[in-house]
């Protein structure tokens, strides 16, 4: 079972929730990022994500070793989704499984943080009158290729 | 010889997922100033370097044969 994927295809919520299923849990928590329409007002279109795929599955592969390592007893399983996604879709599904729920919440809040600092992934926005890679895991940073200003970015 | 791979602003900037080109031997630092030179590459002072899939400083010398990729600021999750 692959613990850690990039997906070209929609991501499946259960599949992934059902990697981390074990009897030791007492708490699963799933952490669905989905694609969003409006940033500070800016209007969203639909999103590519684009992937250095082998490298983005070792740095999964590390931060689900990192949470197992800091809390014990933990499972993770994490599928990240690539390509052209529109507004509501799933770009990314995290489950921990932990013997107590806190820990899996916690846990979890740890991947995404993680995914969002290591993970060779990289999303471009289209907007009514522009594109641009997002340059940042904060998404304060703009690589334009067209408009918009760098102002109307900042989150 | 060594494949060099470029994500996102890089790639739209070179035009081309990756080039081969022959690295070994220089340092990260050595190896992108020549790129920088060559290609006119964006705001290099804010993308990581990555040898075989881990992530590289600037002193490490790149071997014969080596995967080189150019990580800009990620944006996943």
């Amino acid at each position: 079972m692959k613990m850690y994927e990039i997906s070209k295809e929609p991501i499946e919520i259960q599949a992934v929730i059902d990697k981390v299923v074990q009897r030791e849990a007492g708490a699963i928590t799933t952490f669905i990022g989905t694609v969003r329409e409006l940033t500070h007002g800016k209007k969203t279109l639909f999103l590519i994500y684009e992937a250095y795929e082998a490298m983005a599955v070792k740095k999964l592969e590390q931060i689900g070793a990192e949470i197992e390592e800091r809390w014990a007893g933990s499972q993770v399983a994490i599928t990240h989704r690539v390509g052209r996604l529109d507004i509501t879709d799933i770009a990314v599904v995290i489950a921990v499984s932990t013997p107590h729920r806190a820990d899996a919440y916690e846990a979890n809040r740890y991947a995404i943080e993680r995914i969002k600092e290591i993970v060779p992934i990289w999303k471009k926005e289209h907007w009514e009158d522009g594109e641009s890679w997002m340059g940042n895991q904060l998404e304060t940073v703009a690589y334009p290729s067209g408009k918009p200003e760098e102002g109307d970015l900042n989150e | 010889m060594n494949k060099i791979l470029f994500f996102a602003h890089l790639r739209d900037a070179v035009g081309v997922e990756f080039l081969t080109l022959d690295a070994g031997g220089k340092t990260v630092a050595e190896f992108k100033d020549e790129l920088v030179a060559k290609y006119d590459l964006p705001r290099m002072e804010t993308v990581m370097t990555a040898i075989n899939e881990e992530f590289a400083g600037n002193d490490e010398i790149i071997g014969e044969g080596d995967e080189i990729a150019f990580i800009p600021p990620v944006s996943g999750g």
